[in-house]
């Protein structure tokens, strides 16, 4: 196992955490030393948890800390090779096939290859993160093909052979446990699940995202979010919404709305289900005036 | 990191760890424990925190187990004797909440608690023992067909047809250029179809008794024979019980949804249930899109008004909602209760659930009836 202690200048969970925070991402010590294990050790990260909780974020700090280009590979069930990996342009080989009349051509040249996601940032793993978004979304052959790529960084195009990382890329799987991952492939990552933060991360992550929010803003609605969250609701609030009620409901005060009103005529931005809404509208206001008090 | 034959004696603590962890029911392969090792050399260690977020990271224990790993550390690093920490954690189990007090159930079960003080509990708690059964002429239908005749979708990969609305311009070009670049024929590409995902909530309440277990076998036999298929049980309470029907043995496979499921034969809560189900986002995108079979009588305890909505809810994210129940034998069934009544305006299909050979029936007819939209 090839181990690098210090990776552009990082070398401990701590050093970690605080260039994250210098990126506009607050991370616990618990996904500074996951993320820090998974570079040093040159494994993929595995970020699971419920939606919203700063999965992609964290992929977006890290990519930012590292100074490196964030390749963005979304998927979808049914994604595959010529999605994820390179695809061939045709209409160019055909064109090429008709143009070059007796001399020889070699179509399946660099020139013809169009470069997917994933063989981006194979080709260039000193300058890339690649993050696979969402993992679970694809379907279990996708997966299956992720382990080959994951344990030793290689493409085979059947056309030109196989291509190897010329070291190991740093890479960002997420997931939102929407299925079971296959055992295999948790275990070529380093894992952390990430939960929702505590009542104090979560106000300082709101002031270092939006600036123009004041402290009681940001506690009032972590307080709110977080009765919202043990409400039975179909779409729990994530710390990315409550972000933008904050900022939303500050918004409203500028332009004039007292204080829990304004909370209130922003909700629409926290919970984004009509039946949600329709099953809190009742004791809303209550629970508002709670958070703010 | 020397990987030497005898083991470094620093690292005799960690290794033995893992192999508790092992023993423990954890999943580890020996690259997870290398990582670890590597992981435990990187971060100092300095602390004892060091250590045990070295394991969260590398040896990856699932996210519901988490209380589980955290004993065992304190027990082999802190040497904590601690043992509360019982499988309360497991998110596959969800209690459902009681109302408030005074609509306590007794138990449904026939036999009636000696003690009497205890009989008057609102959950009826009791492991139950599953016999294997023979193997029916439904199920083994269920088992042959399931495969060819569940509902299917059309999936986004493509595949080589001899018509279909896409051009396989990789086909044609191979071709091509064994022609000079001459195109004698345009290679065409078709969807594949796929299996649609399938939703099967079992009731193993009281009212439900006579059909629970026979259920539960068709559920194993369903899980065996095609993919995509999800269980989960419930009564006063929901369980997913997918996991424990992997196993292809049935013997196997059913005590461990006995183990699991706790709630056999008490009072329903159908709509808290449903709710539950739907409240947990991991659990409700299971329904997005698939064909939801309930198994149940219908005969709610709860709030008939919670149960409607959670079933409008779950008709709206599924692609086809069917409600067998075994009341519903015979042609001019006519729905009698409130909730039923409720139920059969929102569900696709109010049909008889009250044999093997009907529930395989209906499974087997629903990719038939409307084309995979």
């Amino acid at each position: 196992m090839a181990v690098r202690a210090s990776i552009g200048g990082i070398d401990s969970p701590e050093a970690l955490e605080k260039a994250l925070r210098a990126a506009y991402y607050l991370a616990d010590e618990g996904i500074a030393t996951a993320a820090y294990l998974a570079l040093a050790l040159g494994k993929p990260l595995l970020l699971e948890g419920a939606p919203g909780v700063g999965k992609t974020e964290a992929a977006k700090a890290i990519a930012a800390v590292l100074g490196r280009r964030l390749i963005r590979l979304q998927c979808y069930e049914g994604i595959d090779a010529s999605a994820a990996l390179y695809e061939w342009n045709y209409p160019r080989q055909m064109l090429a096939i008709r143009q070059a009349g007796d001399a020889t051509i070699d179509v399946y040249g660099e020139s013809f290859l169009i470069e997917r996601p994933m063989l981006a940032a194979l080709r260039a793993p000193d300058s890339t993160v690649l993050l696979i978004d969402e993992v679970d979304r694809s379907d279990q052959e996708f997966e299956a093909f992720l382990l080959e790529f994951l344990s030793d960084f290689q493409i085979s195009i059947p056309e030109r052979g196989t291509l190897r990382a010329a070291e190991r890329p740093v890479v960002v799987l997420t997931s939102n446990r929407t299925r079971d991952l296959h055992e295999a492939l948790r275990r070529r990552c380093v894992y952390h699940w990430i939960d929702y933060p505590t009542p104090e991360r979560e106000a300082k992550i709101i002031m270092l995202r939006a600036s123009s929010v004041a402290e009681s803003t940001a506690r009032a609605v972590v307080a709110a979010v977080g009765k919202l969250r043990r409400e039975p609701l179909s779409k729990a609030p994530g710390v990315a919404e409550a972000v933008d009620w904050a900022e939303a409901a500050t918004l409203l005060n500028k332009g004039g709305a007292r204080w829990p009103d304004a909370f209130r005529r922003s909700i629409g931005v926290a919970l984004k289900d009509e039946e949600d809404l329709a099953f809190i509208s009742g004791r809303l206001d209550a629970l508002i005036a709670e958070a703010a008090a | 990191m020397s990987e030497t034959l005898p083991l470094p004696r620093a690292a005799r603590a960690f290794v033995s760890f893992v192999a508790l962890l092992r023993a423990n029911g954890f999943a580890i392969a020996p690259e997870q424990t290398t990582a670890f090792l590597a992981a435990i050399a990187l971060l100092g260690p300095r602390t004892p925190e060091h250590i045990r977020r070295a394991g969260l990271a590398t040896l990856a224990p699932p996210p519901e187990r988490r209380a589980v790993y955290d004993m065992l550390f304190n027990i082999h690093f802190l040497g904590g004797e601690e043992l509360a920490g019982d499988d309360g954690g497991d998110q596959e189990v969800l209690r459902l909440q009681e109302e408030a007090s005074g609509d306590e159930e007794p138990p449904l079960s026939g036999d009636v608690n000696e003690s009497g003080a205890m009989a008057v509990r609102a959950e009826a708690l009791a492991e139950r023992r599953l016999a294997p059964g023979g193997t029916s002429d439904a199920l083994r239908r269920l088992a042959r067909e399931a495969d060819r005749r569940l509902p299917r979708r059309r999936g986004h990969r493509r595949r080589r047809a001899r018509r279909g609305p896409w051009a396989d311009l990789r086909r044609t070009l191979r071709e091509a250029a064994r022609n000079d670049g001459e195109v004698m024929r345009l290679g065409r590409l078709k969807r594949r179809p796929r299996p649609r995902k399938l939703l099967l909530l079992i009731d193993v309440s009281g009212s439900m008794k006579a059909r629970s277990e026979d259920n539960l076998r068709l559920a194993h036999t369903l899980v065996q024979a095609a993919p995509n298929i999800e269980v989960f049980t419930f009564g006063t309470r929901l369980t997913r019980v997918t996991r424990a029907l992997r196993p292809k043995r049935r013997e196997q496979a059913l005590a461990q949804v006995a183990h699991l499921v706790s709630d056999w034969d008490g009072g329903t809560r159908i709509g808290d249930a449903l709710q539950a189900f739907l409240a947990i986002p991991r659990f409700s995108s299971y329904a997005r899109g698939a064909a939801v079979v309930i198994l149940s009588d219908g005969l709610e305890r709860g709030d008939p008004a919670a149960l409607r909505d959670a079933v409008a809810k779950l008709s709206r994210r599924a692609w086809r909602l069917s409600w067998l129940t075994p009341l519903a034998a015979g042609p001019r069934f006519v729905p009698q209760t409130e909730a039923l009544i409720a139920i059969s305006r929102l569900v696709d299909d109010m049909v008889d659930g009250g044999s093997s050979a009907t529930v395989v029936r209906h499974l087997l007819s629903l990719g038939q009836n409307r084309r995979a939209a």
